[in-house]
C-alpha cells in the first residue's frame, strides 16, 4: 500500500536521485556533447559545457576515416545472428528442462552456466587454430557461432526460468487436444512466453554487441564489428577527443536507443529471472 | 511427472545444446592441455616437442604470476564491493517516491549499454588524462596537482571504470528485489517499533540476500575475464596485468603458446575454484 | 463408444507405489466420480487414463482396444483441467477451435462446431475475448467447450469446480450434470468434495491411498458403506462413528449412525449428554452433543428449528433401522 509522503520529502528524494542519475550518466553525456565540438573546443581549458559552436564535422571525419556503416552492419549481423541461433537451440532445451525435469536437470543447468566461467583466454589459441583450419578467421559466420556458444548458457538459463512460470497443465491440455510436440512448442509455449523470449533476445543482443574479447581477437578487416572499430581509436595517432567522441557515440547509439526503448523487458531480463 | 514418450523427446531436444556446449568446452580445453605440455613457438620453429611440466613450472615461478593473480582478485573484489554497496544504496534511493523515476532509471541503466572498449577509451582520455582530462581540470580548479590516473593509481582507475559499467546491473537487480518486498512486513516492523534504519537492516537487507547472490555470481563470471578495459587503457602496465591479460600476452604477444596454455590451465583452475564455490551458493538458493 | 476398463493398472513414482494394481470398469455413458481425500491417487488415476502419465503395470482398454501405450491425443478423450488450462494468448474462439485445428479439420466444419458449442454454453457473446477477460465461470465453460467440440468418447474432469466460489460451484455442477444428460457421453470426474460426488455421479469410486474402497451408486454408498472409511467420507454432516465399552450391547467393534438417524429428547433416551454448539441453518439444526460414554461429540441433525441452551442435558437414541455395525477390521456387517 502506497502511503502519502510529504511533498518536501518527495522533492528532496527527487533532487538527490536526479543528481545521482546525472552523475552516473555524465560520462555518456559528456561524450555526446564533445562529439559536436571542434577539436580545439574539445580540449579547451576550462572545458566548455554547452556553449560552443555545434558542428557535425567529426561525424563526417569518422565515417571518412573508417567505414562506419560496414562495422555497424557486422555488429548487427553478429549480435542478431548469434542471438537468434542461440534461441533456436535453447528453446527446445529449455522446454525439456522446465517441463520434463529429471534428477539431472539442475546439474545440467549449473554445468552449462559453469562453461561461462571457462576463461576465454585459456582457449584462445585452440579456437584460433580451429578457425584457421576451418577458414572461419575474420568471418561473420565464425563470430556468430562463437558468440552463440558463449551466450547459450545464459539464453537457456533465462528461458528456463521464464518457461517454469508457465503452468504445465496448459501444455498438457495442448497434448490432449492432439497437438504434436512441435505444434505444442510453436502454437502454445512460444506465444505464451513471448515477453520472456523478448527479454532474453534483448539482453543477449546487448551482450553480443558489447562482447570485446573474441570480436577483437578473431577479426581483422572484413568481419570486424563496432568493438574493433572503436579499439582502433586507442592508438595515440588517432587521439582526437572530438573524433573519438563521435566514433564512440556512433558505436553505442544503436544499442543505447534499443535499450532505452525496451527498458521494461530488459529489467526483467537483466535479473536472469532469478529475482522476482 | 511425465510419460516415457515426453522424456525421450526431452532428451532429444536437449541434445543440441548439451552437445554443442560439451564440444565448446572439451575440444579447446583438450588442445590447451595438449599444448601446455609442449614447447610450442609458432613464429620460432613451431612444435619443438614435449617438455613435461616445464611450462607449468615456468609460468608459476615467473615474477609476473602472483602479481597477476593478485591484480585479478583485487579488481574482481573491488568491483563487487563497490557495485553491491552502491547498488543497494541506489536501489533504496530509486525505490523512494519521486518525480521522474522512469527517467532517472534510464540515466542509471545507460552505462550498461556502453561497450567496454568505448567506456575504457572515454574514461582514459576524456576523464583520466593528466593534461586534458576533466579530472585534471577539476583538480586544477582546486589548486591541486593533476594526477596521472592510469599510471599512478592504475588499479583504482580500472576498478572505477569497471564499476561504472556494472553498477547499473547491480542496481537494477537489487531494485527489482526491493520492489518485491512485501510492504506489510515493513509495516509490521514499524508497528513493532523498529526505526527506519533498523527496518532496512533487519528486513530489507536479508530480503536482498538472494539478489546479492545473483549479482555476485553473474558479475564474477564476467569480471574474471575482463579484457577490453585493460587492452585499451594500460595494456597491462602499472600493475594492472590480470591473469587473463598475462596469458593473452604470452600467447599473442610473445607467441609462446606452450607457456600461455599452461597459464590458461591455471586460469581455468582458478575459475573452477571460484565456480565451485559460487555454484554451491546458487544451487542452494535455487532450491528455495 | 466410451467404455473404459482398467486391468491391474498400477503406478509408482520411483520406489513409491502410488497406486497398487487396481481393476475398474467404467461403462459407456456412465458419469463416474473418483472421490477421496487429497493425495489418494484419484488425479493420478485420471492422468493414467488420459495418457499424461505412463502406467507402471497393467492395461487400459478404451472401447475394447488396448490404449496402454497410445499417446494422449490418440485416445479420443477430452480433459477439463483444474486450472482450466486455457491458452491465454488465444481468443475464446481459437481456444475452442484448437483441438479441431490440430485434427486438421476443415475451416467450415470448425466454425460450425465452435458456434454450436458456444451457443450450448452461452459463450456466443464472448467468442472474441481472451480468457483473461472472462470470469471464473466463463473460463470454466470455455474449457468445457474445448472438450465437447472434439466429440470425444469420454470426458475427463480434474477437480474442475475447485477454483470457483461456492455459489458458482452449485450452478456449474448443475450445468455439467445437464450436459451429461444431453450428451450421454462417458464422464469421469475427480473431486475431493463428496457433495459433488453424491449429486452428480451415476457411480462413485471412493479411493484412499491408491486403493478403491468401494464402488457404487451414491445411494448404495450412503445406505451401505462397505467400511468405516467410506462411512465417514460419504454423507454430510459426517456419520457418527462410535466405539468403546458403551456399545458392547451392539455386538460390534464400531457402530455408525448418521446425524439424521438420531432422535434427540430432553427427557429420555439411550445416551445421556450435554448440548454443545448448535448450528442453525433454518431448514435444519445441527446439534453437537457431548456424551460421557464417547470421547468424540456426536452430531445430531434435526429438521427445522430447535432451541436448546448450551450445556443443558439431553438424551439421544439411534434409529436401529439405520445403524451400521463394523468389525475390528473396519468392515461393515449387516
Amino acid at each position: 500500500m502506497a502511503r502519502s509522503v510529504t511533498t518536501r520529502r518527495k522533492t528532496l528524494n527527487t533532487l538527490f536521485a536526479w543528481a545521482v542519475g546525472l552523475l552516473i550518466f555524465f560520462p555518456i553525456l559528456w561524450t555526446i556533447l564533445t562529439s559536436f565540438k571542434t577539436e580545439a573546443q574539445a580540449i579547451s581549458d576550462p572545458p566548455v559545457f554547452l556553449f560552443f559552436d555545434w558542428t557535425l564535422e567529426n561525424y563526417a571525419a569518422v565515417q571518412e576515416r573508417s567505414n562506419y556503416m560496414r562495422f555497424l552492419w557486422n555488429s548487427v549481423i553478429i549480435a542478431g545472428g548469434s542471438t537468434l541461433l542461440g534461441l533456436i537451440i535453447a528453446i527446445p532445451a529449455a522446454w525439456s528442462m522446465a517441463f520434463v525435469p529429471s534428477r539431472h536437470t539442475k546439474d545440467i543447468l549449473l554445468w552449462m552456466l559453469s562453461t561461462k566461467m571457462l576463461p576465454a583466454v585459456g582457449v584462445l589459441y585452440p579456437i584460433y587454430l580451429i578457425f584457421i583450419r576451418m577458414g572461419l578467421l575474420d568471418t561473420k559466420t565464425g563470430l556468430v557461432v562463437v558468440l552463440m556458444l558463449i551466450n547459450l548458457p545464459i539464453i537457456v538459463w533465462m528461458l528456463y526460468t521464464y518457461f517454469k512460470e508457465i503452468p504445465g497443465e496448459i501444455l498438457e491440455a495442448a497434448r490432449m487436444d492432439g497437438a504434436t510436440l512441435k505444434e505444442e512448442i510453436l502454437y502454445v509455449l512460444t506465444p505464451m512466453a513471448i515477453p520472456g523470449i523478448a527479454s532474453t533476445l534483448l539482453l543477449n543482443v546487448i551482450l553480443a554487441w558489447n562482447e570485446a574479447f573474441w570480436t577483437l581477437n578473431l577479426t581483422a578487416a572484413k568481419a570486424a564489428p563496432l568493438t574493433a572499430f572503436i579499439a582502433s581509436y586507442s592508438s595515440p595517432e588517432g587521439l582526437f577527443y572530438a573524433k573519438l567522441s563521435a566514433a564512440s557515440t556512433m558505436a553505442i547509439a544503436p544499442i543505447l536507443i534499443l535499450g532505452w526503448f525496451s527498458q521494461k523487458q530488459l529489467v526483467s531480463g537483466l535479473t536472469f529471472g532469478a529475482v522476482k | 511427472m511425465a510419460t516415457q514418450q515426453s522424456r525421450s523427446a526431452a532428451r532429444i531436444m536437449m541434445a543440441p545444446a548439451v552437445i554443442l556446449l560439451l564440444g565448446w568446452m572439451l575440444v579447446p580445453l583438450t588442445m590447451t592441455v595438449w599444448f601446455s605440455f609442449k614447447k610450442y613457438l609458432p613464429l620460432r620453429g613451431g612444435d619443438l616437442g614435449w617438455t613435461g611440466f616445464d611450462n607449468y613450472v615456468r609460468f608459476f615461478t615467473s615474477s609476473a604470476f602472483w602479481p597477476s593473480v593478485q591484480a585479478t582478485l583485487v579488481i574482481v573484489g573491488g568491483v563487487l564491493a563497490i557495485t553491491i554497496v552502491f547498488g543497494v544504496l541506489l536501489a533504496a534511493l530509486l525505490n523512494q517516491p519521486m518525480w521522474g523515476r522512469g527517467i532517472v532509471r534510464i540515466l542509471v541503466i545507460a552505462p550498461f549499454f556502453v561497450m567496454p572498449t568505448v567506456s575504457a577509451l572515454v574514461w582514459k582520455n576524456m576523464f583520466m588524462d593528466p593534461v586534458n582530462g576533466l579530472f585534471a581540470h577539476l583538480w586544477k580548479l582546486f589548486g591541486a596537482e593533476p594526477v596521472s590516473w592510469l599510471s599512478e593509481a592504475s588499479l583504482e582507475s580500472i576498478i572505477l571504470i569497471v564499476s561504472w559499467q556494472w553498477l547499473p546491473f547491480a542496481t537494477l537487480i537489487l531494485l527489482t528485489a526491493i520492489q518485491s518486498l512485501d510492504s506489510e512486513q515493513l509495516e509490521a516492523a514499524e508497528m513493532d517499533g523498529a526505526p527506519p534504519l533498523k527496518r532496512f537492516g533487519f528486513i530489507t537487507l536479508p530480503h536482498l540476500s538472494r539478489a546479492i547472490t545473483v549479482v555476485v555470481l553473474i558479475q564474477t563470471i564476467f569480471l574474471l575475464s575482463i579484457f577490453a578495459e585493460i587492452f585499451v587503457t594500460t595494456q597491462g602496465a602499472f600493475g594492472t596485468k590480470t591473469l587473463t591479460y598475462l596469458i593473452y600476452q604470452r600467447v599473442l604477444e610473445s607467441q609462446n603458446v606452450g607457456l600461455g596454455s599452461a597459464g590458461g590451465v591455471y586460469a581455468i583452475i582458478l575459475a573452477n575454484i571460484v565456480a565451485i564455490f559460487l555454484m554451491r551458493i546458487v544451487g542452494k538458493n535455487l532450491d528455495t | 463408444m466410451g467404455r473404459i476398463v482398467l486391468d491391474k493398472i498400477s503406478k509408482s513414482f520411483g520406489d513409491v507405489e502410488v497406486i497398487p494394481p487396481l481393476d475398474l470398469a467404467i461403462n459407456d455413458g456412465e458419469f463416474t466420480v473418483f472421490v477421496g481425500p487429497s493425495g489418494c491417487g484419484k488425479s493420478t488415476l485420471l492422468r493414467l487414463i488420459a495418457g499424461l502419465e505412463d502406467s507402471s503395470g497393467g492395461h487400459i482398454r478404451i472401447d475394447h482396444e488396448d490404449a496402454t501405450h497410445v499417446p494422449p491425443a490418440k485416445r479420443g478423450l477430452a480433459m477439463v483441467f483444474q486450472s482450466y488450462a486455457l491458452y491465454p494468448h488465444m481468443s475464446v474462439r481459437k481456444n475452442i477451435a484448437f483441438p479441431l485445428k490440430m485434427a486438421k479439420m476443415d475451416k467450415a466444419e470448425i466454425d460450425r462446431r465452435v458456434e454450436g458449442a458456444a451457443s450450448v454454453l452461452n459463450l456466443t457473446d464472448y467468442l472474441d475475448r481472451r480468457p483473461g477477460q472472462l470470469s471464473g465461470g466463463q473460463r470454466q465453460r470455455v474449457a468445457i467447450g474445448r472438450a465437447i467440440v472434439r466429440e470425444p468418447s469420454a470426458f475427463l474432469f480434474d477437480e474442475p469446480l475447485s477454483n470457483l466460489d461456492a455459489a458458482l460451484r452449485v450452478g456449474m455442477r448443475l450445468e455439467i450434470s445437464e450436459l451429461h444428460k444431453r450428451l450421454k457421453t462417458t464422464m469421469i470426474y475427480v473431486t475431493h468434495d463428496q457433495v459433488e460426488a453424491m449429486t452428480m455421479a451415476d457411480k462413485i469410486v471412493v479411493l484412499q491411498a491408491g486403493v478403491i474402497e468401494q464402488v457404487g451408486s451414491p445411494l448404495e454408498l450412503y445406505r451401505a458403506p462397505r467400511n468405516v472409511f467410506v462411512a465417514g467420507f460419504i454423507g454430510s454432516p459426517k456419520m457418527n462413528l462410535l466405539s468403546g465399552p458403551e456399545i458392547a450391547d451392539y455386538n460390534a467393534h464400531t457402530i455408525g449412525t448418521r446425524p439424521e438417524h438420531i432422535a434427540i429428547s430432553q427427557t429420555e433416551g439411550v445416551w445421556e449428554g450435554t448440548v454443545g454448539v448448535s448450528e442453525h441453518l433454518g431448514s435444519d439444526t445441527f446439534v453437537h452433543v457431548k456424551c460421557a460414554a464417547f470421547p468424540e461429540p456426536l452430531t445430531v441433525r434435526v429438521r427445522g428449528e430447535l432451541d436448546l441452551s448450551y450445556g443443558s442435558t439431553v438424551f439421544l437414541t439411534p434409529d436401529p433401522e439405520h445403524l451400521h455395525r463394523f468389525d475390528a477390521q473396519g468392515l461393515r456387517f449387516a
